[in-house]
């Protein structure tokens, strides 16, 4: 399918020079990547290149049949475009997100207001109106962003009729830091730590994908064992994250074996990272070029003792909680977002996969150790908190299986090495199946081989339109387990 | 059958609690490192390898004057440890780091070749929050790392509600708050209004290198560099982000809780 594409193709973890990708007028451009998603692409990125005072737009597709990539540009233009959002709703963020940095306006779109743009204050996010039902029965719930528990901030406006939910607007922005401004003429000396925390949760995906950019602009790849120890660590980050957010699951259901069982497992998982790198979550460990530690056969042997501990009490605290009727009756139909919504709105990770969805850069784009050792694919159909709850449970399961095969097949040699120098004028992708789902860096260099532009897309990006149709139609008192149940990352959104 | 599993379960465990601070503290991770401690005196004349190498310019050299470096800026990443000719800069392997005052985070000084570690709030406070002290939190611009090392005092392994200590769903149950982030721009407002929301007198806990002095994100337009800029803070606990005994010791040593040599429980105050 992909084979008569347009663009300009290339495989996940490479480069390609910035002049070979095929330019088209603005409003050609977006019919010819409208055509693309018709014909089965998937939107990963989406976002505008300044080039003196207008601006290009560039899209980076997946052909996950395909195990392909693609990228395509328009010519640099001052004003309006007519919008993609129209007939393809997943672009729908990323246009707003073009407008607010740019100022390019997607004519037509259907719901134009600030991402995480600054107020005239400079004390709060831009924001704009909510979108409101009107009615005398209705009433309007609002919550953040400073929430209840230990979590990071941001808003949600509900639209109730008694307790249902009509719709609900997230409006985000609080977190945001400045991340991608700040990496345009990079990389600085504090890139790579701002990359271990773009989502904190999420930094062996996002260092990996950051160091996978830098590699494929270097024109070569890190080292087998430091390819094989990212895997590794990829999976430990896996794991901690679908234990802690299966715990808090049963928390919210009131369901307490579960959950407190899976709040010392969550941290079991995580000293096991700590064991290779000395920090729980593990920042310092993937480096452009390499790992910073390596894994030695003493070290190995404890890890593999450890989470063969650990694999034996997850599995007991989940099986509990799928063995109790009460639990599973609290989730079932609960929160549904359907597989066409879904592929609309270009969900992914485990809450695409819990539609029904094939999808998992694992699989469908393998980069790295990924090449030669495939995970299989978690998928459930319904769409439900259930569904989300039974992918995270069989990626538990995967996950450890994946970690004890590849920890018994190391790969040999360095696990670090020096990194020529970037080229210039080439843009390189790098996708990563973070726990939430993928994770997107793209990097445009210019003619030095500093950054011209960089464009991080966290998987929550793509799924916090899940989260919003999810409560359509459900009650108010479930949105803790619906949110749960995707647990999307702030700071990853707000940049 | 959930229900017969889950008390075999239990029985089999035992109490899976910790024993610190009754007991001795749990191991840091062997690579953790811990605390840094500076010898300035060891640094050779014109020696500068350390402050390029630091991604968040916590060291600082000036011309003829020892090299200074700032904790509270810290990431903990090594480079400077790895880099040092001399051996100015080393890894101490103690979790504890918390501090008053933020002074106390400024290491290389002599005599200040460690952290001054935090004493406990003077007698009336401790006779109010010694034996309850009920936090709220709010994340500014945290990436959810620190979030997640707070929120795991909380599990079985650590039982923060043992210490009287608790998180609540509102301001107005709260004697304090802790935060994390560099506290972004967006996120300014909201902070003084939830610290406004707290009834005097209260606690400003400041967790993590972006909380206490902007951590990666120093110096960006869109963040405030920590919760001092908003808030009076009156605890700074150190890392990115700080292990949760690093936490748990720097609330319980606030408290007056634990004995000065760290290692054992102090009685809560009558």
């Amino acid at each position: 399918m992909s084979a008569s594409s347009p663009f300009a193709l290339l495989a996940n973890a490479t480069s390609l020079p910035w002049p070979e990708i095929p330019v088209w007028t603005a409003a050609e451009f977006v019919r010819v990547t409208a055509g693309e998603l018709t014909r089965g692409a998937r939107l990963c990125a989406w976002f505008g290149v300044p080039e003196g005072t207008a601006t290009r737009l560039v899209a980076v597709l997946a052909f996950d049949a395909d195990n392909t990539l693609a990228v395509g540009r328009s010519e640099p233009f001052i004003g309006a475009y007519p919008s993609l959002t129209l007939t393809h709703p997943q672009a729908h963020l990323f246009e707003r997100e073009v407008w607010e940095q740019h100022g390019l306006v997607p004519e037509g779109h259907p719901w134009l207001k600030p991402v995480r743009r600054t107020n005239e204050n400079h004390n709060a996010p831009a924001n704009a109106e909510f979108f409101r039902v009107a009615g005398g029965e209705i009433h309007e719930v609002a919550v953040g962003p400073v929430h209840a528990g230990i979590i990071e901030p941001g808003h949600f406006r509900f639209q109730c009729a008694g307790e249902d939910v009509l719709h609900l607007e997230i409006a985000l922005g609080y977190q945001h830091r400045g991340v991608e401004e700040a990496l345009v003429g990079g990389p600085h000396r504090a890139t790579r730590h701002q990359m271990e925390t773009v989502a904190g949760d999420t930094t062996i995906a996002h260092t990996t994908a950051h160091a996978t950019v830098l590699e494929a602009l270097a024109g070569t790849e890190a080292p087998l064992r430091a390819q094989w120890l990212r895997a590794l660590a990829l999976e430990l980050e896996r794991l901690a994250n679908h234990t802690g957010d299966m715990g808090a699951l049963a928390g919210d259901v009131a369901f307490l074996p579960t959950s407190s069982a899976c709040g010392k497992i969550r941290g079991d998982f995580l000293n096991l990272t700590a064991l290779i790198c000395g920090n729980r979550f593990g920042r310092g460990l993937v480096h452009p070029g390499g790992c910073r530690h390596d894994l030695e056969p003493e070290r190995l042997t404890r890890l593999v003792g450890r989470l063969q501990t650990a694999r034996t009490d997850i599995e007991q605290a989940v099986a509990w909680f799928w063995d109790a009727a009460s639990v599973r009756t609290r989730f079932e139909d609960v929160g549904v977002v359907f597989t066409a919504q879904a592929a609309e709105i270009g969900l992914v990770g485990p809450a695409a996969r819990a539609c029904g969805l094939v999808r998992d850069v694992r699989y469908d784009h393998p980069a790295g150790w990924h090449r030669f050792a495939q995970a299989p694919v978690a998928v459930w159909p319904g769409g439900d908190v259930f569904a989300r709850a039974k992918v995270r449970s069989l990626e538990i399961q995967r996950s450890g299986e994946y970690l004890l095969e590849q920890l018994a097949a190391p790969a040999e040699g360095e696990w670090r090495s020096e990194l020529p120098p970037p080229a210039s004028d080439t843009l390189a992708v790098a996708l990563v199946e973070g726990w939430r789902g993928e994770v997107c860096h793209v990097a445009l260099t210019d003619a030095a081989g500093r950054f011209r532009r960089y464009k991080i897309v966290d998987p929550s990006f793509h799924n916090w339109t899940g989260l919003a149709l999810a409560l359509r139609g459900t009650a108010i008192s479930d949105f803790p387990i619906c949110n749960k149940s995707f647990n999307l990352s702030y700071c990853g959104f707000d940049l | 059958m959930f229900v017969i599993d889950s008390i075999a379960h239990r029985l089999k465990r035992g109490c899976e609690t910790m024993a610190y601070p009754q007991g001795p503290a749990p191991a840091l991770p062997d690579r953790h490192g811990g605390a840094l401690k500076v010898d300035a005196a060891k640094c050779t004349d014109g020696c500068h390898a350390c402050v390029p190498v630091c991604p968040t310019q916590a060291i600082t050299r000036a011309e003829g004057k020892p090299m200074a470096l700032d904790l509270g800026r810290c990431i903990f990443c090594a480079a400077c440890v790895e880099i040092c000719p001399p051996k100015a800069i080393t890894q101490t392997g103690d979790h504890r780091m918390a501090v008053r005052r933020r002074e106390d985070l400024l290491l290389g000084a002599p005599g200040q070749e460690q952290v001054r570690l935090a004493a406990a709030l003077d007698e009336k406070l401790r006779r109010l929050f010694g034996r309850s002290l009920r936090l709220r939190q709010v994340s500014a611009g945290g990436c959810a790392a620190c979030e997640a090392d707070t929120n795991v005092l909380g599990t079985i392994g650590w039982d923060l509600g043992r210490f009287g200590i608790q998180f609540v769903a509102s301001p107005r149950h709260a004697d304090g708050l802790l935060i994390t982030g560099p506290v972004t721009q967006n996120m300014s407002l909201a902070l003084k209004k939830t610290y406004d929301a707290v009834a005097a007198p209260k606690i400003v806990i400041a967790v993590g290198a972006c909380a206490i002095a902007g951590g990666p994100f120093v110096g960006h337009a869109q963040v405030l560099n920590g919760a001092s800029a908003v808030v009076p803070v009156d605890l700074f606990i150190p890392g990115c982000p700080p292990h949760p005994l690093t936490i748990l010791d720097g609330l319980l040593r606030v408290l007056g809780r634990l004995e000065t040599d760290g290692k054992s429980a102090g009685t809560p105050p009558k």
